[in-house]
């Protein structure tokens, strides 16, 4: 009996993740979540809030990067703010997809709050470089170009899934100059770099953010070089983890999900993520403003205490 | 001129209040730089400007760009004096009074006037006979310190476990409380030891007290109370200094007693303050330590195969690695220990009467093990405001050890250990303990047995150090996990609370 439901929601956000790939997969975490919220049937408030995180749970086992878990945590958090106010649960209800369909909107307008932030630190004839492929760093990239500004960009191929060709192609299409660079040139192409801009799968607690494997050394390299390392990032992907090391960082976010589940030894499965310590960047640019590392704890005492 | 003013104090503004306290200080640095000739010259300018200030600033005249002119004019004539006698400057009291004093200028337009506290002051003979002032009123005994002092540290106290205040006070004192005579022995000798055994000591004396309380004809419990602990607690300083969590405990007290309405009957006030204390306990020590201990543990901070390396004697670090035990992870410790305390010895007694399995190394050799460790886990004394971690002297050395090895630090502090002062240096308020404790027999000799005759000799025997968050990876506190350079967000939420 509860299986179909579940199965039905795991239909709803893999379409929502085809009908528009621009969209960040939280954000379509968040839309499916929405939807199971109005269909649920539940009696009371905390039957919903339960089954509302094992709807989490099992939207994290087909996608588990970090920004689905965070998102999802993030959306209860805000539509169950006023769950106790009203008497009748119908009404609890309704205020609670009000309040999940406002969250919905200021979160997708957060991409464009992050471009407006961000495409001013990149001033005209700059190089940067960028890994992998980013939606956010794609939309700050398109911002600054729609500015007039000239500039030109370094993308790592970004193994095992050469995500980094698909960023190429599409800053092609944005007319700017653009090389793809190995994984092991970073070292050697970061002299002629001006500053370097990341995305993020999910920012911790400490204020180092997890993202594709390759952007820890990239984030050294430019500490030995004196370059800016910048952070774009959705505030949804604020998450309460706090790692102390590359190891203390949870399989379930440095895996797959399939490998998750198919795998019999964990330790010989590639990692798709590491940490960067905050030491290693300089900004972070999300639509709470432009933050330093150690404000984004702050940040995150505002949003959960 | 100065004594016109003073008969008139009731009828002077804030303003003018401060500006005599100003006056009195420049005074004060006047005399101490007697031999200059350059800043009596200088005098004889501040002189009049001063004066003339207080003169021209009736109280009615709304004159606050007035008050920026005089001030600028004093600054000037005090970079002045400052500059010419900057040759014949005398170290610390010299720098201290110098200090002091551009302090007093931006302070005064604010209603607050911050001043530096007492007991680093120790080598101003005007902020000594203030104590010693305030003693004779409070009844208490002065202690003297003891052998000659580092100059660097010369501006703090250094006392004698020899020479109790005990000895100075006639028993069964009139003026103390027996059970607050018996602590601050406790404490001047060591028995009682460690922040929160301090704190917990402290609290238990003062519901003694409370018990043993009655309210004197006319007088009110919530003014009269705070009143009789005054000479407690000054008495418990001249012990051993405070800690920043017995001061932190002290505010609560005081504010609690402080909110007891007057229409409350004794009875029912003794309890509800005898419960506040109890429940302070329970809340900010005893199940802090335990939702410190669950976060430890769930997050994972403890793994299998961990092998973590602790300092000292912390009573939090070992509750946490006691419960992980409890839990079933597999670890094993690394217990670092220094003299002259050699507290190390108590919480490896503590770990292995447990059944975890540890291994004793003395702090010199800590970057030999250090290879081996996964992580290190500290207990601190108090976290700064300024994200600084105030801590058992040889903390700092190990976090910039672990530092260098890149193994990660964790601190675990309950959140009334956090305080307001900033400090960034281990040298401006510290504690030295008896620098006889550093004189040891080996091998039927002693080396330093005469050392008080050796004029160029001095012992230093620090208890506390200072590291910078920097060194520190993580503060597991009973609000969570938060990064060192929180800690004032943690205190402005807390003083919103309140």
């Amino acid at each position: 009996m509860d299986l179909t439901p579940i199965k039905k929601l795991v239909e709803y956000f893999r379409d929502q993740m085809k009908k528009d790939p621009d969209m960040a997969s939280a954000v379509a975490a968040i839309r499916t979540l929405l939807e199971f919220l109005k269909r649920d049937k539940g009696e009371t408030i905390l039957g919903l809030r339960e089954s509302l995180t094992s709807a989490t749970d099992c939207l994290t086992g087909v996608d588990s990067s970090v920004a689905v878990s965070s998102g999802g945590e993030l959306f209860l958090r805000f539509i169950s703010l006023t769950s106790l106010e009203h008497q009748d649960l119908s009404r609890c209800k309704k205020v609670m997809e009000e309040r999940g369909e406002l969250f919905l909107e200021k979160i997708s307008m957060s991409r464009t709050k992050v471009a407006k932030l961000c495409h001013t630190f990149i001033k005209d004839g700059a190089k940067i470089l960028t890994h992998s492929y980013s939606r956010v760093v794609l939309r700050v990239l398109e911002k600054a170009a729609a500015e007039k500004k000239r500039f030109s960009v370094y993308v790592t191929e970004s193994q095992p899934d050469a995500a980094g060709q698909h960023m190429a192609e599409a800053l092609r299409k944005l007319n700017v100059p653009v090389t793809v660079v190995l994984d092991a040139a970073v070292g050697y192409v970061l002299e002629k770099v001006d500053l370097v801009i990341v995305g993020a799968e999910g920012v911790v607690e400490s204020g180092g953010i997890i993202n594709k494997i390759g952007t820890y050394q990239m984030a050294l390299c430019s500490k030995a070089h004196n370059k800016p390392f910048y952070v774009v990032a959705e505030s949804f992907k604020f998450v309460r983890l706090y790692p102390l090391n590359q190891q203390d960082v949870p399989d379930k976010f440095k895996y797959k999900a399939d490998t998750l589940k198919t795998a019999k030894n964990l330790s010989e499965e590639h990692p798709i993520i590491d940490y960067t310590p905050p030491s290693l960047i300089t900004l972070l640019f999300t639509d709470l403003g432009v933050l330093t590392p150690s404000a984004v704890s702050d940040e995150l005492i505002k949003l959960y205490l | 001129m100065l004594s016109l003013i003073v008969s008139e104090g009731k009828d002077l503004t804030k303003e003018e209040k401060q500006r005599l306290r100003k006056e009195k200080k420049q005074q004060k640095k006047i005399k101490e730089k007697k031999d200059d000739k350059a800043s009596q010259e200088n005098e004889k300018e501040k002189k009049p400007v001063t004066s003339a200030a207080p003169a021209s600033q009736p109280p009615t005249q709304p004159t606050p760009t007035k008050t920026k002119a005089e001030l600028k004019a004093e600054r000037r004539a005090r970079q002045e004096a400052e500059r010419a006698s900057k040759q014949t400057k005398k170290g610390e009291t010299g720098q201290q009074a110098a200090t002091s004093k551009p302090k007093a200028p931006p302070s005064d337009l604010q209603p607050v006037v911050k001043r530096l506290p007492e007991h680093i002051q120790v080598d101003n003979p005007d902020v000594l006979k203030k104590l010693a002032k305030k003693l004779e009123r409070q009844q208490i005994p002065l202690r003297s310190d003891y052998g000659y002092k580092v100059s660097l540290f010369s501006h703090l106290h250094q006392y004698s476990r020899k020479a109790p205040l005990t000895q100075q006070l006639s028993i069964p004192s009139t003026v103390i409380h027996p059970a607050i005579v018996r602590l601050g022995l406790q404490y001047s000798h060591g028995i009682v030891a460690g922040s929160n055994a301090r704190s917990v000591a402290l609290l238990h004396a003062f519901k003694q007290v409370i018990r043993d309380y009655t309210t004197p004809q006319n007088e009110e419990l919530s003014r009269d109370l705070v009143n009789k602990l005054k000479p407690y607690i000054s008495f418990l300083n001249q012990c051993r200094p405070l800690s920043a969590s017995m001061g932190n405990a002290i505010k609560y007290i005081k504010k609690e007693i402080s909110n007891i309405p007057s229409n409350c009957k004794e009875d029912e006030a003794k309890n509800k303050l005898l419960n506040c204390i109890e429940s302070y306990i329970n809340e900010k020590i005893i199940l802090a330590g335990v939702a410190i201990a669950k976060c430890a543990i769930e997050k994972q901070k403890i793994s299998d195969g961990d092998v973590i390396l602790v300092y000292g004697c912390s009573s939090l670090v070992n509750h946490i690695l006691c419960k992980a035990f409890e839990k079933n992870r597999k670890f094993r410790v690394i217990v670092v220990d220094s003299r002259p305390r050699l507290e190390g010895k108590e919480a490896l007694r503590r770990l292995v009467q447990k059944g975890i399995s540890c291994t004793y190394v003395l702090i010199s050799a800590v970057s030999y093990i250090l290879p081996e460790v996964s992580k290190v886990f500290l207990g601190a004394h108090a976290l700064l405001a300024n994200g600084y971690v105030m801590s058992r002297v040889g903390t700092s050395q190990i976090a910039l050890v672990a530092k260098a090895f890149n193994v990660p630090v964790l601190v675990c502090c309950e959140t009334y250990k956090f305080c307001d002062r900033v400090q960034t240096d281990s040298f401006v308020s510290n504690e030295l303990d008896d620098p006889d404790d550093l004189i040891v027999t080996r091998k039927g000799t002693t080396p330093l047995e005469g050392w008080e005759n050796e004029s160029s000799l001095g012992l230093l025997n620090l208890v506390y150090d200072v590291t910078p968050p920097d060194f520190v990876d993580l503060v597991i506190t009973e609000l969570g996990m938060i990064p060192c350079t929180s800690v004032p967000v943690v205190l402005r939420v807390k003083n919103v609370d309140q």
